[in-house]
Order: C-alpha cells, then sequence, then structure tokens
C-alpha cells in the first residue's frame, strides 16, 4: 500500500475554486523508499524474536532433560520418593528436597492467602481514594525487593527473633506435650521450614494481592450496587457478591503465588538451614529445598551422576512450576473471558 | 388474636431482626478490622526490612566500599569489582534482551495478534515471566559453561538477558495495544509502510510504557542472584574481561552474608543498602514515569 499512490491527492471539495486548485502543479510521483521488502524483513525480524521465545522454553525443557539423562536413567520415577542423597556414595534420591520445597510454599500460602485477602480487601472497598494508590504501590514494592535482601534479612535479623520471641516460648510450653512437642523441636536459632515459610509468604503476598486486587475490580459496579441497595454490609457484598463472581481469579492468582514460591530461591537458602533429614516433623528443624540445595551444591558437583541428579532436580523443579503456572494462566484466563459473558 | 397479641409478634420479630443486623453488623466490622489488620501487616514487613537495611547498611558503607577490592576474610576492603561487574553484565543483558523482547512485543500486538503463535508465545511468555531464575541459571550452564568449559560473564549475560526478555514483551504488548488504532490508520493513509508506521508512530506513542518495562527489567535482574551463581560465579579481583568467571554484587552477597567473618557481613549489608536503594528507585521511577502519561 505505499508504492503507487495516485499523484492527485488534493481533497476534492466541490464548492473550491477548481481554477486555483488546476494552477498548482501536483507533487511528483515518488517512489517511496522502501517497499514491501523492507515490512517483510521486519515483519520476519519481529516474529523471529517471538519464535526465539518460544524456543528458549523448549530449550530449557529439551537442555535440562538431556543434562538429567543419566540420573532418569539411572533412578527413574523412584529418585522422587527416595530420601538418601549422597555425594559420595552416588545414592541420589530427591524427596527431601521436594518435600522442602512443597511444606514451605503451603506454610507460605497458608499465611499469605488470608492476608493477600484482606489487602486486597482494604484496597478495593475500604480504602480512601487518595491512599489507595500509595498503599498499593508499597505493597507492590514489597515485590520489587530482592530475593538476596529477603535472604540476608530473614537469616540476620528476622531468624534471631523468631527463635527469641516464638520457638523458645514455645518450647517451653509445649515442649513436653507428646506430639505438640515434636513440632516445636530443635536448636533454638530459628532457622528452618517454618522461617522459610514466612519469609516466602511475605514475598508472595504482593503478587497474590495485587492479582486479587486486580480482580475484584473488575465486578461490575452494577452488582456490588445492587447488593448494598439491598441492605448488605461490605463484607456480604466482598463474601457473596464479588468472591463468587471472581473466583477463577482469586484461585489464578493463588496459584501464580504458589508458582513464585516454589521456584524462589535466594531467601530460602539462606534460611532453611540446607540440611537434609526427613526424620523430624519439627517446624524449626533445618530442611532442604529444591532451589537451595541447586544454589548450594551445584557449583561444587563435578560432572558426573551428582550434577546429573541436581539437573534433574531442577526439571522436576521447572515441570511443577510449569503446570503451577498454567493452572493459574487458565484460570486467569477464564475469568476474562466470562466478563465478557456476564456483563 | 388480640391486637395486643399481634403487637407482642411485632415486637419480637422486631427484636430477632435487630439482633439478626447486630450480628451482621459485628461480622461486617470484624471482617473490615482483620482487612485493616492485613494491610498494616503487609507494611510491617516492608518497613522492617528497609529499616534494617538501611541502618546495617550504613554502618558498613564507606567510601572504600566502592573503590576497594573484596577484601580476603578478616581484611578491609569493597565492593569496586562486584559493582562493576554487577553494573557491566546488567547493562550488556539490558542491551541483548531489550531489542528481543520489543521486538516479541511489537510481533504480538501488530503482526499477529490472534494466531496460534501469538497465542503460544503469550502463554509462554507468562510462563518465563514466572519461572524460577535458578532454572535460567542451570540453562545456560548446560548450554554455554559446560561447553566451554568455563564460568564466564557472558554465561551470566546470557542468563539475565533470558530473564529481561520477557519482562519486555510483556510491557511492550501491553503498551503497543494501548495505542489508538485510529493513529496507525491515520499514518497508513498517508502511505507509510507498516515498518515505519509501527517504528515511528506506535512505538513511539507507546515509548515511556516501553522504557518502563526495560526499567522493570533491569531491577528485576539487579537484584538476581540465582541465575548467576554458576554461570558468572564469582571472582575475588578485578575483571573486565567477560570470557573469565566475573564477580557480582548480589553472588557477592551472598557468599559474605553466609559466611562467619563479621568484616564479609558488614560488607554484605552495605551491598544489600546498595541494591535495595537502586532496585527501589528504579522501580518507583519506572511507576512515575507512567502516571504521568
Amino acid at each position: 500500500m505505499s508504492t503507487t499512490l495516485p499523484a492527485n491527492q488534493m481533497p476534492m471539495r466541490p464548492d473550491a475554486g477548481s481554477a486555483e486548485r488546476a494552477m498548482t502543479s501536483p507533487p511528483p510521483i515518488k517512489r517511496a523508499r522502501s517497499g514491501p521488502l523492507a515490512d517483510r524483513i521486519f515483519g520476519w525480524l519481529a516474529m523471529a524474536a517471538a519464535i526465539l521465545t518460544l524456543s528458549a522454553l523448549a530449550g530449557i525443557l529439551i537442555s535440562l532433560t538431556i543434562s538429567a539423562w543419566p540420573a532418569i536413567t539411572k533412578y527413574g520415577l523412584g529418585f522422587l520418593i527416595n530420601t538418601q542423597w549422597d555425594p559420595v556414595k552416588e545414592e541420589f534420591g530427591g524427596l527431601v528436597m521436594i518435600y522442602g520445597t512443597l511444606f514451605t510454599s503451603f506454610i507460605a500460602l497458608l499465611i499469605a492467602v488470608p492476608v493477600s485477602f484482606g489487602i486486597a480487601l482494604f484496597l478495593t472497598e475500604l480504602s480512601p481514594a487518595w491512599l489507595k494508590r500509595p498503599l498499593g504501590t508499597a505493597i507492590e514494592l514489597l515485590a520489587a525487593v530482592p530475593s538476596i535482601v529477603y535472604g540476608m534479612w530473614g537469616l540476620l535479623v528476622f531468624s534471631p527473633v523468631l527463635s527469641t520471641y516464638v520457638q523458645q516460648p514455645l518450647q517451653a510450653a509445649f515442649g513436653h506435650v507428646p506430639y505438640l512437642g515434636a513440632l516445636f523441636s530443635g536448636p533454638p536459632v530459628g532457622i528452618g521450614i517454618l522461617s522459610a515459610g514466612i519469609i516466602l509468604a511475605i514475598m508472595v503476598i504482593p503478587f497474590i494481592a495485587s492479582v486479587m486486587r486486580d480482580v475484584f475490580e473488575v465486578t461490575p459496579p452494577l452488582l456490588k450496587e445492587s447488593a448494598y441497595a439491598l441492605g448488605a454490609t461490605t463484607w456480604e457484598v466482598v463474601s457473596k457478591v464479588v468472591l463468587p463472581y471472581t473466583k477463577a481469579g482469586v484461585v489464578g492468582g493463588i496459584m501464580l503465588g504458589l508458582g513464585r514460591a516454589i521456584g524462589e530461591t535466594m531467601a530460602v537458602t539462606f534460611v532453611i538451614g540446607n540440611f537434609n533429614q526427613l526424620d523430624s516433623l519439627s517446624l524449626f528443624q533445618a530442611a532442604n529445598s529444591i532451589t537451595s540445595a541447586l544454589a548450594n551444591e551445584f557449583a561444587e558437583a563435578g560432572q558426573g551422576m551428582h550434577q546429573a541428579a541436581l539437573m534433574y532436580l531442577g526439571l522436576v523443579l521447572f515441570f511443577i512450576t510449569f503446570v503451577v503456572l498454567s493452572l493459574s494462566k487458565l484460570l486467569l484466563s477464564q475469568l476474562r473471558k466470562g466478563e465478557g459473558a456476564r456483563t | 388474636m388480640t391486637t395486643g397479641d399481634a403487637l407482642m409478634q411485632a415486637a419480637e420479630l422486631q427484636q430477632s431482626r435487630l439482633a439478626k443486623y447486630a450480628r451482621r453488623k459485628m461480622v461486617n466490622g470484624v471482617a473490615l478490622t482483620l482487612a485493616l489488620i492485613a494491610m498494616s501487616f503487609g507494611l510491617f514487613w516492608l518497613f522492617w526490612i528497609l529499616l534494617e537495611t538501611v541502618r546495617l547498611g550504613f554502618s558498613g558503607l564507606s567510601w572504600a566500599t566502592l573503590t576497594q577490592m573484596t577484601p580476603p576474610p578478616n581484611d578491609t576492603g569493597g565492593l569496586a569489582n562486584a559493582i562493576y561487574g554487577s553494573f557491566l553484565m546488567v547493562m550488556l543483558a539490558t542491551f541483548v534482551g531489550t531489542p528481543i523482547g520489543v521486538m516479541a512485543g511489537i510481533y504480538l500486538a501488530e503482526f499477529d495478534t490472534r494466531g496460534w503463535l501469538a497465542s503460544t508465545t503469550r502463554f509462554v511468555n507468562d510462563i518465563l515471566l514466572s519461572a524460577p531464575s535458578i532454572v535460567i541459571g542451570l540453562f545456560v550452564y548446560a548450554v554455554v559453561v559446560s561447553r566451554f568449559k568455563s564460568f564466564s560473564g557472558w554465561a551470566g549475560v546470557m542468563a539475565l538477558a533470558l530473564i529481561v526478555i520477557p519482562v519486555v514483551i510483556r510491557t511492550t504488548e501491553n503498551m503497543l495495544q494501548l495505542v489508538p488504532s485510529a493513529l496507525r490508520e491515520a499514518a497508513y493513509a498517508l502511505g507509510a509502510p507498516k515498518w515505519k508506521v509501527i517504528l515511528s508512530i506506535t512505538l513511539r506513542a507507546a515509548r515511556a510504557g516501553v522504557v518502563t518495562g526495560v526499567m522493570l527489567a533491569v531491577a528485576r535482574i539487579a537484584g538476581e542472584t540465582a541465575p548467576l551463581l554458576f554461570t558468572a560465579l564469582n571472582n575475588q579481583f578485578w575483571t573486565s574481561s567477560l570470557s573469565e568467571p566475573m564477580a557480582s554484587l548480589p553472588v557477592t552477597i551472598f557468599k559474605f552474608a553466609m559466611s562467619p567473618y563479621e568484616n564479609w557481613q558488614k560488607l554484605a549489608w552495605a551491598g544489600v543498602l546498595l541494591i535495595t536503594t537502586a532496585v527501589l528507585a528504579l522501580n518507583i521511577a519506572a511507576r512515575l514515569l507512567t502516571r504521568v502519561r
């Protein structure tokens, strides 16, 4: 559509003086300097960039699988339920790390979901308009703080506090109660599953809260106003109108937070204690997660079975996050589709 | 039934209605108070973390932090090589990642908005955006480091660039979609070819948003540690050669913070202060930039 434009591009207004127009010479017909070729090249470049992104994902999957292949063929799926992790004897199983990853993420969600819901509720229904933006930004900044900062703060500031004010009183109160006491046993340093879970919770709160806030805001005002007009309280409007309307999005937001928590590396590495054990059920016992095992051992692992086993762990991690994040994406897009149908 | 009975019944009904209303109001009050508490809970962590970072960071910060090399344990020194390494790798990764991200964003917004390639790319991009960064480190290790048998700054650059790309794609696409199509049509009507319409009309109109995306991407990779652990590794000395292992601020902080040496921990806090300040400043600047629009 670029090369051959007719020369007389003057607008034809019947009322204008036609004699005057006849005197202006038409602009010279000039070939546009760029033809369809430039367009095609530009299109190819753009497409290549998109394909490059796609191939990044494929590349990650393929290269991890190839690197992990020795471990996959040797241990098979039994790797996932084997608790042995012994680089000296070359005996590898990932259950300890997988358990650590899933359990810390579970604790994180247990804390983060109600808190994020409260924050989203506050930001959408309670906050005065002028406070919404600064408060929302402050919560989002929580997501911007680098994870290494969380880690160092967690190890050197938070863990001692957790130990002094939570762990030790709990041990003093319940230490001798059977079963319950076992939950709080362990050296009083504040490092372990619980502190990793709490720090993960702080890190995923901004993700879950901002998705929840965004989906709460897509609820049509008409629905909310109708409920208010019937005399519903704010809480009733949120729990009986907004929440049912946005539940797919809310679950999607939680899944996004879960994906983040599972893949978080540095903060967990600092506070989880990096100790391979599954014997103690205690919340304060040092443990290990997939990401922290990778961070601690990979650079030192020799090429061979140890590295392959770590790659296998990485593959498992990627697989779990892939499934969780895909679910999150599907749920969120479902909400977006439903939005059009219902309003 | 006498009028008295009817009145009694009405009064009872009224009473139970009031009681019910009081309960509903109470539940509402409790829920809203909890929401307020949740909000303060979130803000509490932010302020606690920032407070400790500033307090402990300033005690470790000195002129030497910026000018001297990373020291051995129990010796004086600074973070100069780590800061330089971080700066170099982040800059190069941004230069590599931004054009790719912008082009892919253009593809999604301008060329193919509904096709299977576009929807797959969009899906994959959202996954990559939240994928564990340590896995990207593993990928680059498998592809680059193990092939060349050496940890190197280039490997670090590649890992960071892979994190930049999804962030830039996402913001570029979103910002381009905000550009009104009347602008495009006007440009086409003037006879401009598509590449020119995109580069000098739509992309220019979305400039602020795209710049924001790049700033957010820089902020993100400036604090990334996990993908550098086994790509760029670390280096105790000054190096400007990207084919050698290279120090970076986050990896140095990781190493120093986990150590028992007091001077290392102090330096780590100084590094944390520097990184946090830079990252938060970039984030706030990016937000201000989009607000102006």
